[in-house]
């Protein structure tokens, strides 16, 4: 029984990754390092205002006064900021007059990642923004969308049509000054996403931003922006997928949701950045600071995120209820394999009235991995009446992984009810064994046991992505028991 | 159909079974009786290749194939079942999800295609009524929150499903009341064809005035001891074993 153990948890082979192959194209990656002189070059890449020069001058200043955060339950290796280039733009051509084309090249991996950029080929309802490195590749379905007022489009192009927009909500939610990556991300974010849904408007199609890093010696800073209107409604997805190197990489974003009343965003993300080799090598480190200001009353948020990749994740999507009555939603499975390591979760912040936060999250730890699930329910005095339950489930595969669970709880109104509950449970031999008496193989039954753990999560999703994150969490287990 | 031949199993480097060799063809049915301790589950541990136990001697073939080097998947593609003791309750998964992954795991072994999913529904819901499992219990967590009773008849239903050859009942009786016992019983028994074979693990001739053994066996430390007709288990209700203990020089 005992070398069976062992075996169990010995047998923690490397685990297929799908998205590792790299791209061959042309691009324009500046000089590694960071200083004022890249923050101002970045912005006159792009031809930005001057108003977002300042922006960006002021994160930077204030980015370097501070020091990385020490709290996560998390190894983190020493990042030399001097090291990174921080621009790559792969649809920039040499030498070429009038607008950039679309290099076949970055269309098909594209294509090759299952995100088609021919709208003709699309899946059917999802409007698609691909972003690779610091630039948007394509956006799809914009004219449609624009019909009804919706602006779909790259942050950068944001920036130069719709500035004011961009203006009234960039920094609102997330602010440069909230953590050390925040600044610096404010500093010198490339692309993302601008989503605006106008008042009344139900978006009728899924928009989905789909994130690759393909240059070596890169960072990629992810900057995007949501703002529905009042009575609009919108649902995003996120993925993200990256090349496997030897090093570590950098994804540093921001996020920033606002909602207005009655409105209801849905944004989920189905996060598979490449997550090191089976000895703990290479891999992204996924820094990332994601917010949404339920501004309104009764308005709705929901996070869902499948978090199966990044050789280190931090993050922790959080809502701000200020809108009475608002209603925000967080549901989380995070996988760590080999030597994985994610500190996440949430924050839920009360200060309206009447306000209800549920935070679902799902954490599956194997091989040597360690998953922390990190969240905090503040109430503030003004939030009367407010709502919060928490359940926080672990699932620990082998014996050599760990599982964490750090829930803070601050409330300042004695009429709130805060509810938190937390399991801890093991795939034990005798489960394993039962499936296999009946022919099911291990692989296969961790795969159904794993599924039906993180079903409540993947339940929320949007179809396509629902089927996908299934699949992703069968795969990225692949290997992790005997 | 199983050929057992001087098998020694140990557990933990402890020797539990000692040289056991046994025969069941097809549309028999065997019982193996005991006291509690003589090395029953660890015969029918061993024969679905539960990794705990390690065959230091002996042979298992099952039709003509070595069983002993097979992993227990495959085992069961070949048509064994067992009908745990104990079943364990798996939190989450469905036990239509579980079912179809067994069946569709079945047919891809034969080569065939994965079972379409109303055929496969229909399937559950015929084979369901075999052992009167109501549909409640079919849409629930894999055993979750089944009484004992309905976890053997849960045990059955799944026997229904994966139609094996050679089915093992490991003290399928157990913590069953009379209701249940006749259910799990006849369930079985509609299940038994000329072609499939049954190796019935139990203490008590209750079981076995349903089943109607062919052949019964007797294990005691180890070793099988007696071989019988179905009147031997009639003895050992009335007598217990000590008399066999006895004969056997022990």
């Amino acid at each position: 029984m005992m070398e069976e153990k062992n075996s169990f948890v010995r047998q923690v082979a490397e685990k297929k990754y799908e998205y590792g192959f790299t791209t061959d194209v042309q691009t324009e990656i500046i000089e590694k390092g960071l200083s004022e002189e890249v923050v101002r070059l970045i912005s006159a890449k792009k031809g930005e205002p001057d108003w977002l020069l300042q922006f960006r001058l002021n994160a930077f200043r204030y980015w370097q006064t501070l020091e990385p955060p020490t709290w996560g339950h998390l190894q983190m290796p020493e990042i030399d900021f001097q090291d990174i280039s921080y621009y790559a733009d792969p649809t920039r051509k040499k030498a070429e007059e009038g607008p950039k084309e679309i290099d076949p090249e970055l269309m098909k991996t594209f294509d090759k990642l299952g995100i088609p950029l021919e709208e003709r080929m699309a899946l059917s309802g999802t409007a698609v923004d691909a972003v690779m490195d610091s630039v948007s590749v394509k956006t799809t379905f914009r004219e449609k969308l624009q019909e009804q007022g919706i602006i779909f489009c790259s942050i950068s192009e944001a920036v130069r049509e719709h500035p004011d927009l961009v203006r009234q909500y960039l920094g609102s939610v997330v602010p440069y000054k909230d953590n050390f990556y925040a600044a610096l991300n404010s500093a010198v974010f490339s692309d993302g996403s601008f989503v605006y849904i106008p008042r009344g408007v139900r978006c009728p199609m899924e928009l989905s931003t789909y994130f690759r890093i393909n240059a070596r010696g890169t960072g990629q800073f992810e900057r995007t922006l949501i703002v529905c209107d009042d009575n609009a409604y919108v649902s995003y997805l996120e993925g993200c997928t990256a090349p496997m190197r030897d090093e570590n990489q950098l994804h540093a974003a921001i996020v920033e949701i606002v909602v207005m009343e009655n409105a209801e965003v849905k944004y989920s993300t189905v996060q598979n950045w490449y997550p090191g080799d089976a000895q703990g090598k290479g891999g992204v480190l996924n820094l990332v600071t994601k917010r949404g200001h339920l501004r309104g009353a009764n308005s709705r948020l929901s996070w869902t995120q499948v978090e199966t990749g990044s050789a280190i994740t931090w993050k922790y999507p959080s809502c701000v209820l200020s809108g009475e009555g608002s209603q925000a939603e967080f549901y989380s499975v995070a996988v760590t394999n080999n030597f994985q390591q994610a500190d996440t979760g949430t924050k839920m912040i009360h200060i309206g009235r009447n306000t209800r936060s549920t935070i679902i999250s799902k954490g599956i730890s194997a091989g040597h991995s360690q998953n922390s699930y990190r969240g905090l329910v503040r109430v503030a005095s003004t939030a009367e009446g407010a709502r919060n339950y928490s359940s926080c489930d672990s699932l620990l595969l082998g014996s050599s992984c760990g599982a964490h669970t750090f829930p803070y709880m601050d409330v300042h109104n004695e009429t709130a009810v805060v509810e938190h509950e937390a399991t801890t449970s093991k795939i034990s031999e005798d489960q394993l064994f039962y499936c296999n008496q009946r022919g099911i193989s291990t692989e296969d039954a961790v795969g159904l046991i794993v599924n039906g753990y993180a079903r409540d999560v993947i339940n929320k999703l949007p179809m396509e992505f629902a089927v996908e994150a299934q699949k992703l969490l069968g795969v990225s287990l692949e290997g992790s028991v005997g | 159909m199983l050929e057992i031949r001087d098998l020694h199993v140990s557990i933990a480097g402890k020797e539990i079974l000692k040289g056991v060799s046994l025969t069941v063809r097809d549309g028999e049915v065997h019982a193996l009786m005991g006291q509690n301790g003589a090395g029953k589950s660890t015969l029918s541990n061993v024969i679905v290749g539960h990794p705990s136990y390690e065959v230091t001697q002996g042979s298992i073939t099952f039709n003509g194939k070595d069983l002993l080097g097979m992993n227990p998947e495959e085992r069961a593609h070949e048509g064994i079942f067992l009908s745990f003791q104990q079943p364990v309750e798996i939190p989450g998964v469905s036990m239509v999800n579980f079912m179809r992954a067994a069946m569709n795991a079945k047919r891809k072994y034969q080569g065939l295609e994965p079972m379409a999913a109303a055929e496969f529904l229909k399937l559950m819901r015929e084979k369901r009524k075999i052992v009167e499992l109501d549909n409640k219990l079919a849409n629930r967590s894999v055993n979750e929150g089944f009484s004992g009773g309905e976890k053997k008849r849960n045990e059955i239903f799944q026997m229904a499903m994966l139609e094996p050859t050679l089915s093992i009942l490991d003290e399928t009786d157990s913590g069953l009341d009379v209701d249940a016992l006749r259910i799990v019983a006849e369930g079985f028994n509609k299940l038994r064809t000329p072609q499939t074979s049954a190796l019935v693990i139990t203490h008590y001739q209750r079981l076995l005035d349903y089943l109607k053994p062919d052949v019964v066996h007797v294990l005691i430390g180890g070793q099988i001891v007696k071989t019988a007709g179905p009147e031997l288990a009639l003895q050992i209700e009335e007598r217990g074993f000590d008399w066999i203990r006895e004969e056997a020089g022990l």
